[in-house]
């Protein structure tokens, strides 16, 4: 964990609200695992008083590579930020993906919308290749497909409106693919999305009793593991919980560790 | 000549008068490999009490305005908690350690008081008055002067460590509860801590926080703290710790004019792990810069 002045080397559009921001990190790059995130200090971002915490796309050669989406003031603002310009990052933050598969084992992605970046570096550092499902609301929201296959891996589509791939939920082609007979091996599943997606990768997995790593998705104000913003609930003993930070001891944790709330606990 | 930053408060040796707030800073490890601790003034851990507490349900915080409101709850890891795992990690380093601790009752803010006061390496003791009795109607100690004067008589009897109420900022005249601090044997004052807030999300028209409230910090309440800190000056001798959306020396200075003899960096360490490092040499500068030898020598320069 470091904190350096990285310097912006490219920013540009990638379609539909996407951007792909390219950062000097020398310090940082070299350090970051799979599924570990960095946190931004947004260039002219007036009136915020917290970093902005970003999953990393690619780390190679002293380069950080950042795909996002703009959802809020904060990735609005950024998207303004020039190549040239220094930003301060914070990183690499967090615990992310186990990169030891256990023989005989398939590894399985299962990404929903930019939630595909983030697993790119595990999908080039597993130690075999796998397929990758990737979901999204429309063709664009399907990102860097191309990029998955050229490090070997298959990848499965499904968008909900039809115009790409299968339409419908991710979890279609995903079941069709383990009533196929899943590519002669057990399937170990590391996911990231949104909560809905990581709970269901995470049930599925269970009913097969096969592992799946979840990359959780909280709001998060340090990053570092100070503040308790961004705790998850994690199974303890006789079906109690513990809170866990998803920024410190996640955001990759594996389903069965996490304690799903349900419904009537919610009210 | 370089200007003088340290100070003496309540009895403690401090290299520099910049601290890190409580709950901002967590309990030394969570900064410790971006900023070495003993460079600050003082390290204030987050509340600490006698038994662990899992705090409130998430969202815990929402950035709003200039500011962050936080509804942690006080998540904490108790007070044997705190001895076993934190306190032998912060005293590797060279720096005053101050607890702030909170109970649910008055019984359980002595009891928390005793525990700590039996470990060596614990320079002070910060008293959270800001959360509810639950013996007596919820109503929070520091917003009640009965209530407020019993809590810290009650650690005023069970510990000779320096004890420092942190005022709350939603009372009608803070210099009352200034003078009954400093009545009831306070050796210094915190002021002040997060102001009572809320926001409402549009489209589900629900609590941004689990809690429904909370307490906002960040710039948007500096000029709150600092008016609660010139009120309670005028009305002590003890020295005051200013707090309160301090993110640069300038900020700093504004609280050392109005009475401050120290103050601590809070939200801000969220966005910059070094800020209170800044600001320490940014106060420097200053001083330097109005030939001031002493830090000590801008408390309380307002001229109205």
């Amino acid at each position: 964990m470091q904190l350096e002045t990285a310097t912006i080397l490219e920013h540009r559009d990638y379609g539909a609200g996407y951007r792909l921001l390219r950062l000097a990190a020398p310090q940082i790059a070299p350090q970051v695992q799979p599924g570990q995130f960095v946190h931004l200090r947004v260039p002219r971002l007036e009136g915020c008083v917290l970093r902005r915490p970003f999953s990393v796309y690619k780390a190679a050669d002293g380069v950080l590579e950042v795909l996002y989406k703009a959802i809020g003031r904060g990735t609005a603002v950024l998207g303004a930020a020039l190549a040239g310009e220094k930003i301060s990052a914070l990183g690499p933050l967090g615990h992310g993906f186990p990169l030891d598969l256990p023989a005989g084992r398939v590894p399985v992605l299962v990404a929903g919308g930019y939630g595909m970046a983030a697993l790119y570096l595990l999908a080039k550092r597993l130690p075999l290749t796998g397929v990758v499902f990737v979901g999204g609301r429309s063709a664009p929201d399907i990102l860097c497909v191309e990029e998955f296959e050229k490090l070997g891996w298959k990848v499965r589509i499904a968008t909900e409106d039809g115009s790409r791939g299968v339409c419908g939920l991710v979890t279609g082609p995903l079941e069709a693919w383990l009533a196929e007979g899943r590519g002669q091996g057990m399937p170990e599943f590391f996911a990231c999305g949104p909560n809905g997606l990581l709970e269901v990768v995470g049930q599925r997995a269970l009913a097969g009793d096969w592992r799946a790593w979840l990359s959780v998705d909280r709001h998060m104000c340090c990053g570092v593991g100070a503040c308790l913003t961004c705790v998850v609930k994690l199974k303890d003993s006789d079906g109690a919980w513990v809170w866990a930070r998803s920024c410190k001891e996640g955001p990759v944790f594996e389903c069965r560790q996490i304690h799903w709330d349900r419904a009537e606990e919610e009210a | 000549m370089t200007p003088d930053l340290s100070i003496t408060l309540a009895g403690i040796r401090l290299k520099n008068p910049v601290m890190v707030a409580s709950g901002t800073f967590g309990y030394g490890p969570e900064y410790a490999d971006l900023v070495d601790l003993s460079q600050l003034g003082a390290m204030v851990v987050k509340g600490i009490s006698l038994e662990p507490w899992r705090g409130n349900q998430t969202p815990r915080t929402v950035e709003v305005a200039s500011g962050l409101i936080n509804a942690i709850g006080l998540q904490n890891p108790g007070a044997e908690g705190f001895l076993q795992t934190y306190l032998p990690f912060l005293r590797q380093f060279d720096v005053p350690v101050i607890v702030n601790i909170w109970g649910r009752t008055v019984e359980e803010y002595a009891a928390v008081a005793a525990r700590l006061s039996a470990a060596e390496g614990i320079a002070a003791l910060e008293l959270n008055v800001s959360c509810p009795n639950i013996k007596e109607g919820s109503k929070s100690f520091g917003s009640n002067a009965d209530m407020f004067k019993r809590v810290i008589a009650a650690t005023r009897a069970v510990t000779k460590l320096p004890l420092i109420p942190k005022l709350a900022p939603d009372v009608f005249r803070v210099a009352e509860f200034a003078r009954q601090a400093e009545a009831e044997g306070a050796d210094a004052l915190a002021i002040t801590n997060s102001v009572p807030a809320m926001a409402v999300d549009l489209e589900t028209r629900r609590p941004k926080l689990a809690n429904i409230t909370g307490g906002l910090s960040g710039p948007a309440i500096k000029p709150i703290a600092v008016r609660l800190v010139w009120e309670a000056a005028k009305a002590v001798k003890i020295p005051i710790i200013g707090m309160g959306g301090i993110y640069t020396a300038a900020d700093a200075a504004e609280f050392f004019i109005v009475g401050a003899s120290a103050v601590a960096v809070g939200t801000a360490n969220f966005m910059e792990p070094a800020a209170a490092l800044q600001v320490a040499a940014g106060l420097r500068d200053y001083l330097a810069r109005h030939q001031l030898g002493s830090i000590r020598d801008l408390v309380g320069t307002l001229t109205c």
